[in-house]
Parts: structure tokens; C-alpha cells; sequence
């Protein structure tokens, strides 16, 4: 394109081009920009608001072995009998459990941390047992074998006039100390723990 | 040939006005014409004008109805054809110059016509489907025991999904043993490739929607292994599941990715993949040899 006059430097037909191919991009902006925030909102969302839930009388629970309950995850609401979850409780015992959590009762949750599966309190070997690929827990929630990465999350726990009431998930490391909830095969020890930073949603 | 509608506009042609050599000549031409070759779109039409025959003797010209009967649907062809251009464009797809090739060739074709297979009952069975956490093995088991041919069609669907893995991997397999991946076909092999992961995506996706016991735990399974990649992993599994847990909202979004986005991602891309193969052509199996070059005789020289 020739220029109209000396010094010219966009020329009326560039200037047009450019403005036409800008106009579309913002309009193709305006839809698309919020789809695509729409489609990914969810992973920066707040956590949901803190949620206690009565479990039943203190008299329901001992230091020697765990009670099941069944709970309802509140991030899980409208899925019906898929959004309810099995936790296990018992009291603690001032001798066997020496963690700093500071909790009167222990709520786990039956979250395998390797992928997500729910494991089974079996009672003669005082284990929790994952049928999906052979993870194993001690009494305590801490790995004794197969291939979890870091102990069964817990919930917190709070006793209400003589009520056991259970709250939010948070996971744990190796030394049970206590951490804000991951998902499951997400490290917790080690150098690894700084490739699974804690997100906005949990 | 008062049947016939009126031929006096069309050019080409060869001039003949017997019917009798107009019979000789016969339709092929006139088929191959339409068909065939762009450059003589106009079907050459062999009688020319009202030439007499059969007007007047009062009975019924059978031979002028046959050639009526014949007529017309080339005649709808030609009108087509005029208008869209599409013989040139389906003879360069069908009727294109292959290597001398053997049944793997094949594959390709075989895994459109899973994909096709997989649209196809995925649309009608979307019409029984529910995408609610509540109702969605409920409709399920509708489609499975109360829908007419519900089971049937159920059925392709979810075999159909294994056979076109299968047919992928065969196809894949065959592309890479035949080189066929070489220059210049690599843009091909990459799509194919996100096609294949589009596929297992779909797999991935659509073994949720059931949502009984086994794909309910599956998927957590495979969100949770999403979510052992480091640091985009756990963002990638709350995309996944639309929130930090499993929920009603993931049901949706799984169905919304299983039969929207991915599938119209997939389209797009098998266009793609066809363009290429059609205008970059097939490759020769590896143990095709070029002719060797014949030494010329005593005579011919």
C-alpha cells in the first residue's frame, strides 16, 4: 500500500484491518473469557462454611476400638446416598495417642489417600484396610503398608452437651501433625509436600 | 420423447437423433457424465429434439418411458451437481489414485465408522437419559429394561466404546509399522494422536454416567490420579469435579464434556485428519517397490 502523504505511517486501509480483526477479538473475548471462567470457577471457590454434624452421644464411643458413622459431605449436597460418607470415631487414649491434635474424640475419615477408595476398619487386626490396591493403616491412621502417601484424614470433633458433633476434613503428615485437607494421593512429607500446595477450595 | 422434459437448451451432446443409437450409447456415459468428469457436467443427451418417433401411433412407447424412468434421476444429478460442485469434490474423496495397499488400510475407516456408531446411539440415548446424581442410574436401568430395543441400543454404545479403542490402538499400530507417521504426514499423526486422547477421554468420561457403585468409584479413582500430578494436579481434579468434592455438579459436567465439547472437538479434528488424507494421499506399504526403470530395446531406439 502506498502511502497517502510523506511521513504516513499507518496507512487508512491498515488502520481499518487492524480495527476490524480488534473489534472481533474483544467481541470473541466478551463470550468467551467468561465461558471459560464459568467452566473453571469452581476451582477458586471458597471452601464452604464451617459444618458441624451430631453424631450421637459421648456414651456411643470408646478408647479400644472405632464406631462407624455415616455423615453427609456438605460440598457433596444433591447426590443423594453418593454424597454420604463412613467415618470411624473413638475416644482418645491418653497412652496410646501421643499427637498434639488437641482433639477429646478422633473422627477418620475412610478416604484411602492413595486414590480416593473407602477402607475398612477391621477390628481382630486393629488395621484399616483399602480394597482397591492393598493400602493398610495402623489404629492410629498412620501407613503401615501399600502405597498411601501420608495417614487417613480426620475430622474435627467437638463435644456439645454430651453430644459428639463432627466438623470439617483436614489431612495429616507422617508425624500427625495436622494440615488443611488435600485431596488423596497428594504428598504431605518431604519435598514432595511442596508439589501439593493447599488450594482455595479446601 | 414427449415424456422427456425438454432437452433443447442443453449444449454438448452428440448429435444423434435416432433413439435407436441414443440406446446404443446407453446411460453409462450419461451416469459417468454427471458423475465423472466436471469438465462435461451437462449429461450428453442423445436425442435431441422431438424427433417424431412414438407420436402418433397412439400406444404406449414403452422404450420412451424407461428412458424417462432412467432420465430423471440423472437429471436431479446434474441439477445438484451444477449447483454445488459436488462431483468434482466427491471424485477427488472416492475416487482417488491409492497405493497398492492391503486390508489395514482399512482401519482408518473402520474407527470413523465406530465414531459415527458412537454418535449415533449416544444421541438417542441421551433422549431417555437423566444427568442428575438422583436420577441418573435410575434411567439408566429404564433405558436397560423398559425402553423398546433400549438394551440393543444401550449395548452398541457401550461396546462399541471398547471396540473403537481397540480399532484406535490397530490403527495407530498400523501407521507407525507402515511409517506412514514420515514426512509429509506428521501434522496427521499429531492429530491423530489428540484424537486418541480425546478418545480415552470420552471412555474416561462416559464410564461415570451409569453411575452406579463402580463407576461412581472409578471416577474417583481417576479424578484422584488427575490429582497426583504436582501442582496443577489437584487444580485439574477440582475442574474435574467442579468443586474440592465429588458432587451433584460433576455428574453434569462429565455428561456436558461427554457429549458436547469433546465430541465436537473429535469432528473437528476427523475433518482435519480426512483433509490431510485426502490431499496428501496414502502412504505405500513398506515392501512396495518403485518399477524398475526397463531397458529400452534395439527397436525402440
Amino acid at each position: 500500500m502506498p502511502a497517502a502523504y510523506d511521513g504516513e505511517t499507518v496507512t487508512r486501509r491498515g488502520l481499518f484491518t487492524g480495527g476490524a480483526m480488534a473489534a472481533g477479538g474483544i467481541a470473541t473475548a466478551a463470550f468467551a473469557l467468561p465461558a471459560l471462567g464459568f467452566a473453571v470457577g469452581p476451582i477458586l471457590e471458597d471452601a464452604a462454611e464451617e459444618n458441624f454434624q451430631d453424631v450421637g452421644p459421648e456414651a456411643d464411643f470408646n478408647t479400644n476400638t472405632y464406631v462407624s458413622k455415616v455423615i453427609s459431605l456438605p460440598e457433596s449436597e444433591g447426590t443423594g446416598e453418593a454424597g454420604k460418607t463412613t467415618i470411624y470415631l473413638r475416644r482418645t487414649d491418653e497412652k496410646r495417642d501421643t499427637d498434639e491434635l488437641g482433639q477429646l474424640y478422633i473422627a477418620i475419615s475412610t478416604r484411602c489417600t492413595h486414590l480416593g477408595c473407602p477402607v475398612r476398619y477391621v477390628t481382630a487386626s486393629e488395621r484399616f484396610i483399602c480394597p482397591c490396591h492393598g493400602g493398610v493403616y495402623s489404629f492410629d491412621g498412620k501407613v503401615s503398608g501399600g502405597p498411601p502417601v501420608r495417614p487417613l484424614d480426620r475430622f474435627e470433633t467437638k463435644v456439645d452437651r454430651g453430644r459428639v458433633l463432627v466438623g470439617d476434613r483436614f489431612s495429616l503428615n507422617s508425624k500427625l501433625e495436622r494440615k488443611k485437607p488435600r485431596d488423596p494421593s497428594n504428598h504431605l512429607d518431604g519435598l514432595w509436600q511442596y508439589l501439593y500446595p493447599s488450594r482455595p477450595t479446601t | 420423447m414427449s415424456l422427456l422434459p425438454k432437452s433443447t437448451k442443453r449444449r454438448g451432446g452428440n448429435g444423434n437423433g435416432s433413439p435407436a443409437e441414443s440406446e446404443a450409447t446407453g446411460n453409462g456415459p450419461q451416469i459417468e457424465g454427471a458423475l465423472l468428469r466436471g469438465g462435461e457436467r451437462r449429461p450428453a443427451n442423445g436425442n435431441g429434439n422431438g424427433n417424431g418417433n412414438g407420436e402418433g401411433n397412439g400406444k404406449v412407447n414403452t422404450q420412451a418411458l424407461k428412458e424417462t424412468a432412467t432420465e430423471i434421476p440423472i437429471q436431479a444429478i446434474s441439477w445438484l451437481d451444477e449447483r454445488t460442485g459436488g462431483s468434482s469434490t466427491l471424485r477427488g474423496v472416492l475416487l482417488r489414485k491409492v497405493p497398492a495397499h492391503d486390508w489395514s488400510y482399512t482401519l482408518g475407516s473402520a474407527v470413523l465408522f465406530a465414531f459415527v456408531s458412537q454418535a449415533v446411539t449416544g444421541v438417542f440415548l441421551a433422549m431417555y437419559y437423566d444427568p442428575s446424581a438422583t436420577q441418573a442410574y435410575r434411567s439408566v436401568q429404564h433405558i436397560t429394561d423398559e425402553v423398546f430395543m433400549g438394551e440393543l441400543v444401550r449395548g452398541m454404545h457401550r461396546w462399541g466404546a471398547t471396540v473403537m479403542i481397540i480399532l484406535l490402538f490397530l490403527h495407530l499400530g498400523q501407521t507407525f509399522l507402515y511409517g506412514a507417521y514420515k514426512y509429509p504426514r506428521e501434522i496427521n499423526w499429531v492429530i491423530g494422536v489428540v484424537l486418541l486422547v480425546l478418545t480415552l477421554a470420552m471412555g474416561f468420561t462416559g464410564y461415570l454416567l451409569p453411575f452406579d457403585q463402580r463407576s461412581f468409584w472409578a471416577t474417583i479413582v481417576g479424578v484422584n490420579i488427575n490429582a497426583s500430578g504436582p501442582v496443577m494436579g489437584p487444580y485439574l481434579a477440582d475442574f474435574l469435579r467442579g468443586g474440592p468434592e465429588f458432587g451433584a455438579a460433576t455428574l453434569s459436567r462429565f455428561y456436558a464434556i461427554h457429549m458436547l465439547l469433546i465430541p465436537g472437538l473429535m469432528a473437528a479434528l476427523i475433518g482435519a485428519h480426512l483433509y490431510l488424507v485426502i490431499r496428501l494421499g496414502t502412504t505405500a506399504p513398506p515392501w512396495a517397490k518403485a518399477k524398475k526403470r526397463r531397458e529400452l530395446s534395439r527397436e525402440e531406439i
